[in-house]
């Protein structure tokens, strides 16, 4: 008995002790990174993950005098998931900043959530203007897609010479089906004509009847807005049905896994992106160039959506600073008022909760991304 | 739709629901003998695939050698599945058997997603694979005749085992009544080991064949194929392996001519597929070859 006490007190003091040296350091500031780390669009968000990694090792994870953590949680590439991830993220981490999601869909879910508990939340390459739309605390670090389609059909139909278009568009997924519909909606303003128009959904494989389709009405160009997989699966199986046409999409491409799947199939299909390395011109962005080489190897590209989400990192390490506090209220107000804030992939300015971002056009030569030119807004 | 279409889209489906077919198979004979709906089964179709891609990319083993060998351990993934999650509770009341597939079904998805990563990786299809044969007007890639001619192969083998084999008569006979296959000597514990290492095994020739018509492998490949073939086995009459064959080609056609003849709402095929397994549920819940069960007394 006695021994039993003996050993209870010297634990209390050693716990009392413990105690005093944690809060002899600086209470860290928690952001928390909701990220699709499994499901249909994993990459993005272990991209994301690999990118935030990186730009802290040039921006060290310290604002105000306290060191910043972050908490990642996996959000599945699915909504609900992604709201849970966020509401987890606010209630029990206390976090005082979301980054993350990566996808359109599952920003307009968490978005709400956020928007209740008055907490900011930024989305890398979240797209879909609806996101941001009437809402204090979303924000995004990139462009809109009315802008990004509006740029590839006036592509199309300009350089390209397109007269007739086809869009095979994933109906799961608010993104894919929204840049469809601005991509026909200013194809067909130019003139043009949209003479297939089939959907997909999130996980399909098949795509041979939607394609057969596509064959028979001929037209000049094929535009598929669709995630990676997806999109890689329909180029492979289009050119197995002998269609010969360009093939045009859109920023979700932009994965090394897009290019693997598709082989020798996705050879000159074009897409819209964020940004290029080629594009690199600030010192800040050198360097993050030169880190992820040193990590990934020499051959790798530099990942568009890890570039994306170390933007958000630091756009949200700049607002925490410029606001002087940890309120989250405060910090969405800074977040709004960021001006021409050097980040990875330029310069940023943000309105309305929307970054002002140029759109870089590439296209897939011998297996590899290649910056072909940039369009500013 | 003109005749070119119409072949194009005819092709299409075939090659489709052969896959279906050679899924399907799988379930209804698992059901067929244990009465037992194996949800593991599209993870099995995974586990396959995975397996051959390892074969194939990390010990450079040839094609053809990596998808038998793939196939082979795949057969045993089935056997030793069945010898630790479904053996110990093949007494225990059905439901809970039931639950055990589904428990089985998610420790094979996660265990691929940490074990493989969640992000899909290409896979590498053999010249013959990919090559386009173009017959009339219709140009059809070298996977989409090759998948059906595999695929009814590898049934008419099975039919001959299950019709002509003593193994396949005690399996006949184990399907009919367990307990009185047991009084006639049969090791019943065997019988049904063999057959999970046969419907595994189509699940990996299954899931191969998947992988080269549709070259990427990722840890929840299997859910999607999965449902529809488990739809394609109920509706061909569970249990049933002709059944099920007819069931995954309907299912491969219906879901391809849906698209071809109605483009604009070929997102929602999917909610036609299991929209008509509901309609059979209502109206012919023992399926297309299913017949009524006569309780065992």
């Amino acid at each position: 008995m006695r021994r039993l006490l003996l050993g209870i007190v010297v634990a209390l003091i050693l716990i009392s002790l413990g105690a005093v040296v944690q809060s002899a350091a600086p209470e860290p500031i928690v952001i928390g990174c909701n990220l699709e780390m499994t499901g249909q669009v994993a990459a993005y968000g272990q991209a994301a993950w690999e990118g935030i990694n990186i730009v802290s090792q040039i921006v060290k994870p310290e604002v105000l005098g306290r060191p910043v953590k972050l908490i990642p949680l996996d959000n599945k590439s699915d909504k609900i998931d992604t709201a849970n991830a966020s509401s987890r993220l606010i209630e029990r981490d206390n976090v005082v900043a979301i980054i993350g999601p990566m996808i359109s869909g599952s920003m307009l879910a968490a978005g709400e959530v956020c928007e209740k508990k008055e907490v900011p939340i930024i989305g890398p390459t979240t797209t879909n203007p609806l996101t941001t739309q009437g809402k204090k605390y979303v924000f995004r670090a990139c462009f809109i897609d009315p802008f990004q389609a509006t740029i590839a059909a006036t592509y199309c139909y300009r350089d390209l010479n397109a007269k007739t278009a086809a869009i095979l568009s994933d109906i799961s997924n608010d993104y894919c089906v929204a840049l469809g519909n601005f991509f026909q909606q200013e194809f067909e303003r130019l003139g043009g004509k949209v003479v297939s128009l089939t959907y997909c959904k999130a996980g399909d494989q098949d795509y041979s009847a939607q394609l057969t389709d596509v064959k028979t009405k001929n037209p000049d160009i094929i535009y598929i807005p669709n995630y990676y997989t997806e999109a890689a699966l329909a180029v492979v199986q289009a050119r197995d049905l002998g269609l010969t046409q360009p093939v045009f999409g859109a920023d979700g491409i932009a994965t090394e896994e897009f290019l693997a799947i598709g082989g020798k199939a996705v050879e000159g299909v074009m897409h819209t992106t964020f940004w290029h390395e080629k594009a690199a011109e600030s010192e800040l962005s050198k360097k993050y160039v030169e880190l992820y080489r040193a990590k990934y190897g020499a051959d790798d590209e530099v990942n568009v959506f890890g570039a994306l989400a170390a933007d958000c990192y630091l756009i949200v390490l700049d607002a925490i600073e410029r606001a002087g506090s940890t309120d989250p209220k405060k910090i969405a107000e800074a977040i709004e008022a960021t001006k021409n804030l050097q980040v990875v992939t330029g310069s940023v300015t943000i309105e309305n909760g929307d970054a002002i971002k140029p759109v870089v056009f590439r296209e897939v030569k011998n297996g590899k991304w290649d910056y072909k030119t940039m369009v500013h807004p | 739709m003109s005749l070119e279409t119409f072949i194009q889209q005819l092709a299409n489906g075939i090659s489709l629901g052969s896959l279906y077919a050679l899924i399907a198979i799988g379930y209804t004979m698992v059901y067929g003998i244990l009465r037992l709906i194996n949800f593991a089964h599209s993870d099995i179709f995974m586990v396959g695939a995975y397996f051959a891609f390892f074969l194939i990319a990390v010990f450079r083993l040839p094609w053809l050698l990596s998808a038998v060998l793939a196939v082979a351990l795949t057969a045993c993934v089935g056997m030793t599945i069945d010898r630790i999650a479904y053996r110990p509770v093949r007494n225990a009341p059905r439901i809970s058997a039931l639950i055990t597939a589904v428990g089985v079904s998610f420790f094979l998805e996660n265990l691929g997603l940490v074990t493989v990563g969640a992000r899909p990786k290409p896979f590498h299809r053999p010249e013959l694979m990919a090559r386009v044969v173009r017959i009339g007007p219709a140009a059809i890639s070298g996977v989409s005749i090759w998948v059906p001619i595999l695929s009814i192969g590898l049934v008419v083998i099975l039919l001959y085992v299950i019709y002509r084999t003593k193994l396949g008569m005690a399996m006949r006979s184990v399907a009919t009544d367990i307990d009185t296959t047991r009084l006639m000597g049969v090791n019943v514990d065997t019988v049904i080991s063999y057959t999970f290492a046969i419907g595994s095994a189509l699940a990996a020739a299954g899931g191969i064949m998947w992988a080269c018509k549709y070259p990427q492998i990722n840890p929840l490949m299997g859910i999607y194929p999965g449902w529809k073939a488990f739809t394609a086995a109920v509706i061909g009459g569970i249990g049933n392996v002709t059944g099920a064959m007819i069931g995954g080609f309907l299912i491969g056609l219906i879901e391809i001519m849906a698209v071809a003849i109605f483009p604009a709402l070929s997102g929602y095929r999917d909610g036609m597929i299991f929209g008509l397994l509901l309609v059979f549920l209502l109206v012919r819940p023992t399926g297309i070859l299913g017949e009524t069960l006569k309780e065992k007394v």
